[in-house]
């Protein structure tokens, strides 16, 4: 069932909790795109993706591709909140042996769809899951999420013609545009411009988006699926690091070590933020 | 089974003719069978194929990066893949994407690298993979194959269908020489031997085999018995027929159509040095780049044609009686 505003925001929220407790014993990790992305997760995992966490493989599910494969906490902690293995599992993360490695891997996380982690690559192998459902006959979507620093790979740019020569319009594929890269500001380093224009320019249905609101994600999901035959690329304006309170307005914040305080300061402030929404919620009622 | 001819004269098609053909008939009784290729399908006889089977045809363009993880991405949905390129694009230019998302991510691709070594000719060094085998032997779980005429490479192509996994196929387009009867069928992994011999055993693949069918027959003229086998499959290779020529005949060559760095007199090399001592003598081209020129001018530049297999017989059985 498709979750309200205040329910998203708390999942998010919860996204956002889970990243840090698994990270928790690391002690580093790459907070700063987990957290940018919080809301795409908890929106797509929140009514717009059909899913069946007891059946991982079903095979008319909608498909996520995350391209950005160093933000794999954020999609495992989505994943154990929406039930595909124990939320206590998250603490593995990184441990030898641990199902959920740093970057995803399809063959070891029940729920993630594709191995990612050399940028770039998650654009393609995410193209060939949507010509290959479209040519079985399925009805099923490819959700794709590439970094915005990401985009400077020349790969992205294969897809992106490639997508639009074949009309894949059951891809939808955003950018988690939080402004930076690992050294520094995306700008400062290979700009990317407007990119919502420049997919326009490469035969792609393309919108701009709040990426840290669940309401204009979600928004713009449903308008990019009612797009046409156009594949679809929604450009998500979001600030890394978001709603981690060592994290937000830090400059180098792609991957951050941090002490066990600074992580139950940052838990302890999620919790109170849910708990604002959730008196929001009821005062609501 | 495969039964071998005796007499090793030229096919009278190309193997680009054989590949089509078995591509057409693979995507005509199996569905899921897709073949991709980066804007050479002019090259390897595919126009045909992409006009009857549009549907089962993508070509990408100018984008092997792409085309690879597409193909990676199709197979996760149960298709079949078939992507091919030059053998310098399909290896040196797309090796991270068929690192990490076609063999680490372990979904199933089969590659055709065409043009290998010496046979991309005019095209010169750009053009000329001779480390192609060498890239792909790092990736685990990589299965790497050099079809030598026409009858194996329809029954690799058919069998690799079949199996799951990344493939690289190394496939010269050109006219080859009919070593295996019609019908012949193989066993990956699995060394064919062409021929017996007691002196010295010579492993080799591709092109080179008839060479080394017909330096066999200058040394039996010289009075020396020399073994021929073909290592079509150089990874998973075969490691009991390394090590049982090795033990029967004590001295081995290895004749292959790229480096020596990397490629099959590596994996021989390799697999000698753990099991056992005997001479090793390894016809390749010894860490150069290509360069243009003709199959014939370029087996002399590199020194890897039927004299030199001779030459490298001779050393590998004069050391062996040396004892060293």
């Amino acid at each position: 069932m498709d979750k309200n505003e205040l329910e998203l925001q708390i999942d998010a929220a919860r996204i956002r909790i889970g990243v840090l407790k698994g990270l928790r014993k690391c002690g580093a990790g790459h907070i700063g795109g987990s957290m940018s992305m919080a809301e795409l997760l908890a929106v797509l995992y929140g009514g717009i993706m059909r899913v069946r966490p007891d059946q991982p493989d079903w095979e008319d599910r909608d498909w996520l591709v995350v391209s950005k494969g160093h933000c794999g906490p954020a999609v495992y902690s989505a994943l154990a909140l929406h039930g595909y293995f124990p939320e206590a599992e998250l603490e593995t993360i990184n441990q030898g042996g641990t199902r959920l490695p740093s970057h995803c891997d399809r063959n070891r996380t029940p729920g993630v769809d594709m191995t990612t982690g050399s940028l770039g690559q998650g654009m393609s192998t995410a193209l060939g899951v949507a010509f290959g459902n479209r040519y079985n006959g399925r009805a099923s979507h490819t959700y794709l999420i590439l970094g915005d620093g990401e985009m400077q790979e020349g790969q992205v740019w294969e897809g992106a013609l490639f997508a639009a020569q074949r009309k894949l319009s059951n891809v939808v594929a955003f950018v988690d545009n939080n402004k930076k890269q690992l050294d520094g500001y995306t700008n400062d380093i290979c700009s990317l411009g407007d990119i919502a224009q420049t997919f326009r320019n490469f035969g792609w249905f393309a919108l701009d988006c709040d990426g840290n609101d669940v309401a204009s994600v979600r928004n713009a999901i449903l308008t990019a699926k009612r797009n046409g035959e156009k594949p679809s690329m929604i450009v998500m304006h979001t600030e890394k690091g978001i709603g981690c309170t060592f994290t937000e307005g830090v400059l180098y914040n792609h991957h951050v070590k941090f002490t066990e305080a600074q992580c139950d300061a940052a838990i302890a402030s999620l919790e109170n933020h849910i708990a604002a929404i959730q008196e929001k919620e009821s005062a609501h009622v | 089974m495969f039964k071998v001819e005796t007499t090793v004269l030229p096919e009278k098609t190309e193997m680009r003719k054989t590949f089509a053909a078995t591509m057409d008939s693979l995507a005509e009784e199996d569905k899921r069978v897709v073949y991709l290729d980066c804007d050479l399908m002019n090259s390897i006889g595919m126009t045909s194929f992409a006009a009857k089977r549009p549907e089962q045809t993508v070509n990408c363009g100018i984008q092997e990066a792409n085309m690879i993880g597409v193909a990676a991405g199709m197979s996760a949905t149960g298709l079949v893949p078939f992507a091919h390129t030059f053998g310098t694009f399909a290896s040196r230019r797309v090796m991270d994407q068929v690192f990490v998302s076609a063999a680490y991510a372990r979904l199933n691709v089969r590659i055709i690298g065409s043009d290998p070594g010496v046979t991309a000719s005019t095209n010169g060094g750009t053009h000329m993979p001779l480390e192609d085998m060498g890239m792909m032997r790092c990736v685990p779980d990589v299965t790497i194959i050099e079809p030598t005429d026409s009858t194996m490479l329809a029954d690799i192509l058919r069998q690799t269908k079949d199996r799951y996994g990344v493939f690289y196929i190394r496939l010269s387009r050109k006219i080859a020489d009919k070593i295996y009867q019609d019908g012949s069928t193989f066993e990956i992994g699995k060394a064919a031997k062409l021929r017996n011999g007691t002196d010295v055993t010579i492993f080799t693949s591709g092109i080179s085999v008839a060479d080394a069918l017909k330096a066999a027959d200058i040394l039996a003229g010289n009075g020396i018995s020399a073994a021929v086998s073909n290592m079509f499959t150089i990874k998973p290779i075969d490691r009991r027929a390394v090590v049982e020529a090795a033990e029967r005949t004590g001295a081995v060559v290895t004749a292959e159509n790229h480096s020596v760095i990397g490629g099959l007199g590596s994996a021989v090399a390799e697999m000698l040095t753990e099991t056992v001592c005997a001479p090793l003598e390894r016809v390749g081209v010894r860490d150069h780049f290509g360069e243009v020129g003709s199959v014939d001018y370029l087996k002399k530049v590199f020194s890897i044609g039927v004299e030199d297999i001779v030459a490298a017989a001779k050393r590998a059985v004069g050391r062996k009686a040396a004892g060293k």
